[in-house]
């Protein structure tokens, strides 16, 4: 249960908060047409004549779009519907060339299905908390309106008309900003993971229409409003917490909540109607004539289940128990995909390298990917995609580790080397000399050399400060730039001064 | 140079000219001229929006050249054709008669006409037709009424083509081409054919490509071919027919050798007579034409049996609930935002430019069309109009399915009266979409049906039979209708006044 409430003036307020997100399909071509989608391109380069509504064309479903629909539904553990329709829904405007938008009303290919957020304690989310998906259809985009290019007039973009659209609709099950971030977060790691969409949010692959309402505690549903078109995960909690806000505030002065559309303002965090329920349209539904029923066979679906890939649940529960990896650890490198490959490939690399098991090599490899590398690529300004540092090339620095010929310490400062020139983390051990050192010899002159200079030390660590030895070992690793066995060094340093308080 | 004059090229049919060319009797570029002067003649008629007498010539030398040359000749080589201007021609204006679509020029060709081109027919022109191919008289046509060439004996009164391949059915009955093609929603290629004494035949939903044909009612339209004899219309169908990855609609089917198949004896065939095809208010000559009908194919050795489709009645009023229905969502694309025409008021708004551009573009017929299908896919009407609408158009579907049971192919009238005089109904809506009453039904279940002509009526005007066939059994359908044209003798034809 959450724990999210409105304080208003009379009470606490429970937030319903149900979710439409549309995805954009992840495929070269448009749902009903072959003109390309990709993002960026220049306004009408991507135009077919089906897009552009020329009288007298047709739609032709992609399948690769239904294909990448039903692999989602299956990554949600979703009903597939062996038999949809698409419908049209009618209403003029400008960016909308058929005059209509070819969805699914009446019979989607997707039915119900749900997807884990997982507990967050800072967050307020408890415990995981299954999200219900109630459908997911498939839809043509709209084109785009550009009101900068001239001073009178609008233009119109139709790159994006009849791309494809997943609607994936969630049961009201949200019950505060925090679960509602998650379940988008979720959601998007789930789509990146299946490839059906990219999840990019700031070029408009994904947005969210965000369906509000408030009660007070075992009170029935309240009236909702809806905020369309909103593009991140910040914005859509921050749409939620303020609309919620605003419901209570407005039920408290003795108002009523209108059903209605509602806009997000980004600049001002705060919605503001956009139409109210009696200007709603009439989309006038029905059945695309054009368009014959979808029916899918056992062999589609056969060939959709095969080819999905480990799923971030899975995946996070067998890190934890075939790979030995603490929960926290197995969350953050199953949440994105890209991590989890990444880390995939270091742990087989790294395996490989090291002649050990993969489970072997698993913690060094988490620990090392988590704290060392995002640490050292953050600051470097830079990401784990980019391709400064390899899985390939982080493995040979793992092993350098492993064998001992460099030190846990040394192996930092290669790896910025690696983030700086690209070069392989033998070549920076070989150019700049930093293979460690063990042997016994150098450490000890190095030690005498310490233990020589510092005698006054020396007398307080035999008289009883062991804490002392710290500062020797330091000291031997300073002299030895750092390069020298922290093990041998330990020994040497033993060997010489005895155990504390014994002289 | 022919031994025929321009006059006897045109009286022609598309077998005979294709025939005549291939054996050098005469050249493609002589039917063509002689069609190009006879289109040019007839101006008086309205037949076309515009002649192409450049495109036809070009096809005809084409043709000429591959004979020459002794390359194969397709199916329609050498018969220049008239184009229902619902057909997006690349290159040539494409209207659907309406104002809306006026000067639009497609940079692509329809499915269909492409494939008559390849087949190496030559485009005469675009035929008039009623605005969006919505009417039964051609007069809905923002270009004018089409006028037939057909009068009433002693009569100078202008009477109806029939519609809405008004300008299809006049030029072919006028001899200004040996054949044209039509568009088939409700009985667009059938009434006409009817009331101008040629045939027609609207194939199964599926056999003609859909694409590039500007969309009235999808789930009905059919492109077809309209042309003087059962064999011509079965060889220019198979030169139309074919799949279309292009509609999704379209039938993955292999086109059949209809022309090489026809066969007009009906020797263990079954014809049915639909006992609810006699309505009240049905002219006698037509009902005397059926009797003939029936007749004549009990002599080419078919057996006549009574069937009964019970919702006939039905069909109509769920016609006229779907057509529009679909229209309403199919014409929303003509906005005056990429193409055609635009309205834009001084100061006016997005709304403002939809509203004037859709009022000063449609002519009143599509605008009521509109309406009618806007308000019957309506929150609260739906299910009310155009749930029970569909849920009669399957009881209508079924109807067929259970006569083919007892029957092979259906012996009925096209429709319910002759040519009527252009004004005549044009004030009763109602009274014109009676008119489809007898070839909706076989619309709404999607089958091929023909008219073929049958007589003359006391006025002297000509009279139509439609013979409905299983789905997919054109063949059955051209050998029925094959089998009364051979006993009708139908060599009557409209004296020339224009």
């Amino acid at each position: 249960m959450s724990t999210y409430r409105i304080h208003g003036a009379t009470g606490d307020w429970e937030v319903v908060i149900g979710l439409e997100v549309h995805a954009q399909v992840t495929s070269n071509a448009k749902l009903f047409s072959g003109a390309a989608t990709t993002f960026g391109a220049e306004p009408n380069a991507q135009v077919s004549l089906v897009d552009a509504a020329m009288p007298g064309m047709l739609p032709v479903l992609n399948r690769e779009c239904i294909r990448q629909a039903v692999r989602t539904g299956m990554a949600i553990e979703a009903q597939i519907n062996r038999w949809s329709r698409f419908d049209r829904k009618n209403y003029f405007y400008a960016d909308l060339p058929q005059g209509y938008q070819i969805s699914q009303l009446y019979h989607p290919l997707v039915g119900e299905g749900s997807l884990t957020i997982e507990a967050d304690e800072k967050a307020g989310i408890p415990a995981d908390k299954v999200i219900g998906i109630e459908r997911i259809h498939v839809e043509q985009d709209a084109g785009k309106l550009m009101h900068d290019q001239h001073p009178t007039m609008s233009y119109v973009d139709l790159n994006r008309s009849g791309v494809a659209l997943m609607e994936i609709v969630s049961r009201p099950d949200m019950a505060s900003p925090a679960e509602a971030g998650a379940y988008l977060r979720k959601l998007r790691a789930i789509l990146r993971y299946v490839g059906s969409c990219d999840g990019n949010m700031e070029e408009g692959s994904m947005r969210a229409d965000v369906n509000v309402s408030v009660r007070r505690a075992g009170e029935p549903l309240g009236t909702r409003t809806e905020t369309k078109n909103v593009n991140s995960v910040r914005f859509v909690m921050a749409a939620i917490e303020h609309e919620a806000r605003r419901q209570v505030d407005l039920l408290e002065d003795g108002g009523a909540i209108v059903q209605e559309t509602r806009l997000f303002d980004p600049g001002t965090g705060t919605t503001r109607s956009m139409r109210s329920k009696e200007d709603a349209h009439d989309y006038r539904y029905f059945p695309d004539p054009d368009l014959l029923p979808l029916e899918l066979d056992e062999a589609f679906l056969d060939e959709c289940r095969e080819s999905l890939p480990e799923l971030p649940d899975a995946k996070r529960t067998r890190y934890v128990e075939a790979l030995g990896l603490s929960d926290y650890n197995a969350h953050v490198l199953t949440a994105e995909v890209e991590t989890a490959r990444w880390f995939e490939a270091l742990l087989l690399t790294s395996a490989t390298a090291q002649g050990k098991q993969p489970a072997e090599v698993a913690k060094q490899a988490a620990n090392w990917l988590l704290s060392e590398l995002m640490g050292a690529l953050n600051k470097a300004g830079r990401t784990p995609g980019d391709g400064a540092v390899t899985p390939e090339s982080g493995a040979e620095l793992l092993a350098l580790v492993g064998k001992g010929t460099i030190s846990a310490s040394i192996a930092k400062q290669v790896l910025e080397g690696m983030i700086a020139t690209g070069d392989a983390p033998g070549v920076i051990v070989e150019r700049e000399g930093l293979k460690q050192e063990s042997d016994s010899g150098a450490i000890e002159a190095a030690a005498d050399q310490v233990l020589a200079a510092n005698g006054d030390k020396v007398a307080q660590y035999r008289g009883g400060k062991a804490a002392l030895f710290g500062f020797f070992v330091g000291q031997t690793m300073k002299a030895m730039a750092g390069k020298a066995n922290p093990q041998v060094v330990n020994q040497v340093l033993q060997a010489k001064l005895g155990p504390a308080g014994e002289s | 140079m022919s031994e025929l004059t321009q006059p006897e090229l045109t009286h022609l049919g598309v077998q005979a000219i294709r025939d005549g060319v291939a054996a050098g009797t005469f050249t493609a570029r002589e039917v063509a001229e002689a069609c190009n002067a006879a289109v040019a003649d007839a101006s008086a008629l309205n037949a076309f929006i515009v002649t192409t007498p450049d495109h036809a010539l070009a096809a005809a030398d084409k043709v000429d050249a591959d004979r020459a040359a002794g390359r194969e000749l397709g199916l329609m080589a050498g018969v220049p054709i008239g184009m229902k201007d619902l057909f997006a021609t690349n290159g040539v204006q494409t209207t659907a008669a309406s104002h809306i679509l006026e000067g639009f020029t497609p940079r692509y060709e329809s499915t269909v006409s492409q494939r008559l081109w390849d087949a190496g027919a030559g485009m005469l022109g675009k035929l008039n037709l009623d605005q969006f191919a919505m009417g039964s008289s051609n007069e809905t046509s923002y270009f004018g009424d089409v006028v037939s060439p057909w009068r009433r004996n002693g009569s100078t009164a202008g009477l109806t083509p029939g519609g809405s391949s008004g300008g299809s059915s006049a030029a072919v009955a006028a001899r200004l081409a040996p054949a044209a093609t039509g568009t088939d929603t409700g009985g667009s290629i059938r009434q006409p054919a009817a009331l101008t004494g040629i045939c027609g035949i609207k194939p199964t939903y599926g056999r003609c490509s859909r694409w590039g044909v500007v969309a009235f009612a999808s789930s009905l339209d059919q492109a077809g071919p309209m042309a003087r004899s059962v064999a011509d219309c079965a060889l220019m169908l198979q030169a139309m027919a074919g799949f279309d990855p292009k509609d999704s609609t379209s039938l993955d089917l292999p086109v059949p050798d209809w022309s090489g198949a026809l066969n007009a004896d009906l020797k263990g065939k079954r014809v049915g007579i639909p006992r609810e095809y006699r309505m009240d208010g049905t002219d006698a000559a037509i009902l005397k034409a059926w009797d003939d009908g029936i007749a004549w194919l009990k002599d080419a050795g078919a057996e006549v049996v009574d069937i009964s489709l019970p919702h006939t009645e039905y069909a109509l009023p769920a016609y006229y609930i779907i057509a529009p229905a679909e229209a309403s969502s199919n014409l929303a694309r003509y906005d005056g935002v990429r193409y055609g025409l635009r309205d834009l008021p001084q100061g006016a708004n997005l709304q403002d430019m939809y509203a004037a551009t859709r009022a000063a573009g449609f002519g009143d017929e599509v605008k009521r069309r509109i309406l009618i299908g806007t308000y019957v896919l309506s929150a609260g009407y739906y299910d009310a109009y155009y749930t029970q609408a569909m849920k009669v158009r399957a009881l209508v579907a079924r109807d067929f399915a259970e006569a083919w049971d007892k029957c092979d192919v259906i012996l009925a009238p096209t429709a319910p009266n002759t040519a009527f005089a252009l004004g005549e109904k044009l004030s009763d809506p109602l009274a014109m979409y009676l008119n489809d009453v007898f070839s909706v039904p076989a619309s709404l279940a999607g089958l091929p049906a023909m008219s073929v002509p049958a007589g003359l009526d006391p006025a002297g005007l000509p009279l139509g039979l439609q013979l409905i066939g299983r789905p997919l059994d054109e063949q059955g359908v051209l050998n029925a209708a094959l089998a009364i044209e051979q006993r009708a003798g139908f060599t009557a034809q409209p004296d020339r006044w224009w």
